[in-house]
This record gives structure tokens, sequence and C-alpha cells, in this order.
């Protein structure tokens, strides 16, 4: 199933290279203002204008990294994998060039509306409502022009990366629309139609299945088939990937409640909350261990395929915050976490560590295939991994002290049950941690900017005979 | 053939499957917040002063939201004797109930604000917005100082009223007819002060009452 042997020549591959080759350059974009923002608050004079105070930046950082990386590696990704496992071109070429200028547009609307202070107001969601209609109408020629594709494939199944693919666009089309209804006042403010409690929920339910569709549901999509491909073996349990993919889409949506524990949402609606995201413990390692397990007799391959190292350390990481994830809902463990730094570092674990590790394999993987050609340095893409893997570790650790520090010394209180701690008193407990947290940002930045580095130079010697590219490395070693 | 395999050879069975199963949890938890009688809090009249925000207010909110301000700071307290002694009274969901969209946050890198309304006086949040670390050396806040040399624009409350009243905060005409005058020559620090003093005062809480059922 994974392997077409035959290369269409019709494939639409220049379309993935460009999203491709975004994805890279946002990559970058989105490290930079994440490490800026980081500084920001171990240093607060570097709040240099209005324009770059953090309150404007961190809606940049957090778009610019999900969907414009994120997004553009999910496009490159869907349209690779749906015509290699369709065996037949896209549906429309002339629609995915829409969809990438498309895209890429609202990328531009977003830099230009963040430091502005064009916002909704509602994290993740903060574009005002008309990129809200744009974005709606570019999500959808991506997700038609990948279903008319399938729906004329040569395949008689339906490749289960393209079930996931299918599940986050779907899922995606819907959160995006029902969250950012609003009325508008003028072209950039508007007013949400929900207000308080229900506002509240809306906003989570869109809050956290971005996490569990955009940042996951897709990025699963590219696990069932980089994983099988780069290790050139099928997937372990076609049972676990069906049991993964439905247990995922039914219940990744009930878990928005998790984050209003303990405020003025009703109770039963949290609990619920809690409850499934406990639950979703199974499907999640249930997936990560159809990862793993299909390199079980192949895991020599680890100590020289430097993609392979991406994919399977992403994994690692996705089991770790699928775990972490489901014990910060519990109330217990929430009332301590919730509001510290400690979700900031779940969040990065997932982010850095998972998404970014599984997309940044995929990259270099689509990269050899697309030019067919080699990598031009193998010992900078292991630099890469070193560094982007220390720079995640010292990020996540750095919350979970300075969150658990945080957590704790709020509620502090003393013999006579007087608090022990001001507020102030705890911001400057977190200084240390925070410096450190901008330095592990730091190396996933360098780390990104090797990639780049890297990938141009693969793709500047593509066009080189290959004697004449080996010779020239040759030269250089 | 199994479900699944049908599923597997027919993207539009695919689909509409998929489509209803990610439907399921969201309606469950969404929907009967709109229509359960105990999701917002009933009040005696004696304790509820809740009221839609005064022109100023309103545009200082709007300042709030374009700066971010959520981000850093909360506006829901907890029922924790710690957040008790720090922050005060519980949040209630009727304090947000006109609150488009919420402000609930979900980080404190700064202090809830919840009940911030009254615990300082003008002067002190005046001087706190323009230079934090003037009064709190801890502090990690930008500067805010620009807000004295942008002028609130008139032309926009009423409007803005208007579209919070489609949605169904109760302003009355009084209050559109008077908006424009009610902002003129301010500031959006005047804003933003009569913003963060309404915050949290609108309930007058009975001793020892537990308001959540």
């Amino acid at each position: 199933m994974v392997g077409n042997s035959a290369e269409n020549p019709n494939y639409n591959f220049g379309i993935v290279k460009a999203f491709a080759i975004c994805a890279v350059v946002y990559l970058i974009v989105g490290a930079l203002v994440g490490d800026l923002i980081a500084w920001q608050l171990s240093f607060p004079a570097l709040n240099f204008n209005e324009y770059l105070s953090f309150g404007r930046l961190r809606p940049l950082h957090t778009n610019a990294v999900i969907f414009a990386f994120g997004g553009c590696t999910l496009m490159a990704t869907a349209f690779y994998v749906v015509q290699r496992t369709c065996a037949i071109p896209l549906w429309s070429n002339g629609l995915a060039w829409f969809t990438f200028w498309g895209w890429n547009l609202i990328i531009v609307a977003a830099v230009i509306s963040f430091p502005m202070g064009w916002t909704q107001g509602k994290e993740y969601a903060e574009l005002e409502w008309p990129v809200d209609i744009a974005i709606a109408v570019v999500w959808l020629s991506y997700m038609f022009n990948f279903v008319m594709t399938i729906a004329n494939r040569k395949s008689s199944h339906i490749y289960v990366a393209n079930w996931f693919f299918l599940g986050m666009m779907v899922m995606i089309t819907y959160l995006h629309v029902v969250n950012s209804l609003a009325i508008p006042v003028t072209m950039t403010k508007s007013y949400s139609l929900f207000s308080g409690v229900q506002d509240a929920m809306i906003q989570w339910w869109w809050g956290h299945n971005a996490v569990g569709f955009f940042l996951t549901a897709g990025f699963l999509g590219i696990m069932y088939y980089f994983i099988p491909k780069q290790a050139n073996l099928p997937i372990f349990s076609y049972r676990l990937s069906v049991l993964h993919f439905w247990a995922l889409m039914f219940g990744y949506v009930w878990l928005g409640a998790h984050h209003l524990q303990y405020t003025a949402l009703p109770d039963w609606a949290g609990s619920l909350g809690a409850a499934v995201s406990i639950a979703m413990i199974i499907p999640s390692w249930g997936g990560a261990i159809n990862g793993l397990m299909t390199l079980s007799g192949a895991w020599h391959k680890l100590r020289d395929d430097y993609v392979l190292r991406f994919l399977v350390v992403s994994l690692a990481f996705y089991a770790m915050s699928t775990f972490e994830g489901p014990v910060m809902s519990l109330k217990t463990v929430n009332a301590l976490s919730h509001y510290t730094d400690w979700t900031i570092g779940h969040v990065h674990s997932g982010a850095l560590g998972w998404v970014a590790m599984v997309s940044i394999g995929a990259i270099y993987h689509l990269v050899t295939r697309l030019w067919k050609t080699e990598i031009h340095s193998v010992p900078l893409v292991n630099s890469h991994f070193w560094i982007h893997t220390i720079g995640t570790v010292i990020y996540i650790c750095a919350m979970w002290v300075s969150g658990i520090m945080q957590g704790l010394m709020w509620r502090a209180t003393d013999d006579y049950g007087n608090l022990v701690y001001t507020f102030a008193e705890t911001v400057v407990a977190m200084h240390p941690y925070y410096v450190l947290r901008s330095v592990g940002g730091l190396l996933v930045l360098l780390g990104a900017v090797i990639m780049l580095y890297n990938i141009v130079m693969t793709i500047r010697g593509a066009g080189q005979p290959k004697a004449a590219a080996q010779a020239a490395r040759a030269a250089r070693a | 053939m199994s479900f699944q395999e049908k599923l597997e050879k027919n993207i539009w069975g695919l689909l509409i499957m998929v489509g209803i199963v990610v439907s399921i949890g969201g309606i469950v938890e969404i929907v009967p917040l709109f229509y359960l009688d105990n999701t917002i809090e009933k009040l005696t009249k004696e304790e509820d002063s809740i009221r839609p925000y005064s022109a100023l207010e309103l545009e200082g909110r709007d300042v709030y939201i374009r700066e971010g301000c959520y981000l850093c700071h909360s506006q829901m307290i907890r029922p924790f004797r710690d957040e008790k002694e720090r922050y005060g009274h519980y949040s209630l969901a009727a304090e947000s109930k006109y609150d488009h969209p919420f402000q609930w946050g979900s980080k404190r890198t700064g202090p809830d604000l919840a009940r911030v309304g009254g615990k300082y006086s003008n002067a002190w949040q005046v001087q706190h917005l323009r230079a934090p670390r003037s009064l709190v050396p801890e502090s990690v806040m930008p500067d805010y100082a620009f807000f004295e040399d942008h002028p609130i624009d008139v032309t926009l409350t009423e409007k803005k009223m208007r579209a919070l009243a489609m949605v169904g905060v109760p302003y009355t005409d009084a209050d559109f007819a008077g908006a424009a005058a009610a902002v003129e020559g301010k500031n959006e620090m005047d804003a933003v002060v009569a913003y963060l003093q309404v915050l949290g005062t609108m309930v007058k809480f009975e001793k020892g009452k537990d308001y959540r059922e």
C-alpha cells in the first residue's frame, strides 16, 4: 500500500515543494518571535514599543507556529501523501495554487494584524472577521481538492494517513466557523456572538481541538505515512490504527472543558472533560505504540537514518505529552497547574517535541524525494537533531520547575493562615527559569536556521549531475 | 464486508461518519450551557447590580483586549482559600454574562484582575500602566505610557454598543445617544483605568452563601 514504486509523472510535486519551503521559513519566523517574547518575559525592557510588546507579539508567535509552520507542513504532506497513496495527481492544480497563495496571504495579514492590535481576543483565533472568512474559504479549497483526489483514486482502499488528514480538515472547518462567529463593528473590530461562560466553553472547545485535530490528527497523518515509508516496513497493526482513528475523532472533541476546571463553568462539564481526557490515554498510546512498533526488528536503522531519528523521538514526545495532558486535566492536579508555566511547558513538549520533530523529519524526507537528490550534509542534520532535542528538553524542564514552583508559592500559607508570598515575589522567583527557557528557545531557532541552510544547499546541488555533486562534497570534506 | 471496510472504500461515507462522530462531544458539552437554568447563578436584587459596561469602560475593555492583557492576566478567581485571600470572592458566571468575548484568561504571568476594581486609586493605576516597575520593581509588564497619547475615537463608541446590543447586551437608546459625549476628550488611559476600576464590583456578595450549588 505504502509503496508506489512506479512514479506517476503527472504528480503535482511543485505545490508540495512550495509548501515545504514555506514551512521551514515559517518555522524560523515562529521560533524567532517566540524566542523574542520569551526574552521579553525575562527582561521587560525588550518590549520596544507598542507594536512589539508581549501582548501583541504572543498571538503572532502562536499563529505563526501553528497555522503558518504547522499549516504549510500539513498542506505539503497531505498533498504529497494523497497523490502517492491514491496513485493519481491532485484533482485540481489550479485550486492547489489558490490554496497556496490564499494561505500565504492570510499569513501576511496576520503579520500585519497582530502588531497593529487587530484581534478578536480569543486565543489561537485572534484574527479578525475578514481574515476569518478568508481562512474558511482557503481551508475549504484545501479540503475539497483533497477529497476529490481521493474520490478519483486508483487504489481500492483509502490509506490510513488520509483518514487522519480528512478528520483534521472536517473538524477544523467546524471549529473555526463556530468559534469565530462575531458581529463586526469595523473591518478590524468585532464582538464574539457568545459571552461569558458559553463563550469560554466554545473557545476551549476550539482551543483544545486546534491541538487535538490540527496539531495531532493532522500530524498523525504524517506519522502514518512517513514512518512506514522511511523504515520501508508496513505499519505495525492495522486494527490499532482503526481504533486509534475513531477513538481520537470521538474523544478529543470532549477535552476542551478541562481547561476550565474550578472556573464558573458548571462542574459537570469540567468533570466530563477530565473523564474523557483520562480515557484518551489509551488511543493516544495505542497510536504511539503503533508507530514505534513499526520499527520492530529494524531498530538498527536508527543508527544511520537521520530522518527516522526525528520521527521516532517525535513519537516519544507524543506519548509523553498525551500522558501529561490527561494528568493535568484531573481536578487536583489542575488546581496546582492551571494558570502556571506548567501549561506552557506541556504545550511546548507537544509542539517542539511532537509536532516540530515529526514535521522536520517529514520535510527532510520530502526534500530528498522531491528534488531527487541526497541531503547536502548529514552532519548538519545530526547537529539539528541534537540542538533541537536539547533546546526542547531545556525548555520543558524550565517550565516544569517554574510552573510547579509558581503553583506552590501561590498557595503557600503560614501557621496563621496568611499567604507566605506576595505575587511580586513569585514573579522574581520565575526569572532564572524564564532565562533558561529563552535559551532553550534560542537553540530551537538555531536548529531551524541550520535546517533552512541545509535544505537550500541541497536544492541548489540538486540540479548538478551526481558526479559533480559528489566531487563538490568531497572537496568540502 | 465490514462497515469499516465499506468506509475505507467510500470517501463520502467516511466523510459523513467523521462529521457525525466529531460532532457528539461538542453538542453534549456546549448546547446545554445555553438552556440549563443553573448555568448562570441566580442572584437576589440586593446582590445583583450587574450592568453593561459604560461607554468609557467599554472603550477601556477594547484597549485591554487589543493589548492582549488577557494573555498574562486571568479574570477568573477559583474557589480556593489562597485565591480568596489574594484576590477575593470566587468569580460567578453571572459576572461575565455581558463579556463578548469572555476574558477569563488561561495564564497568570501577572495577578488575576477579576476583582481589581477599587483595590488601588486611579492615580496608582495610571502610574502603574505608564511604568509598572516604578511601583512594582519585580514586574515584567510592558510600559503602556502611550495610552495617554491615544484619544478615544468618539465616532465608534455608539457603533460598538449597537453591535453588542445585537448579541444581547441590554444597552438602551439613552446609552447610544450619550455614548459619544461620554468618551469625548478622554484618552485610552482614562478608559483602561475606568474599566479596571469596575472589574468585580458589580455583585454584593452575601457572607457565607454558596453561589455554586
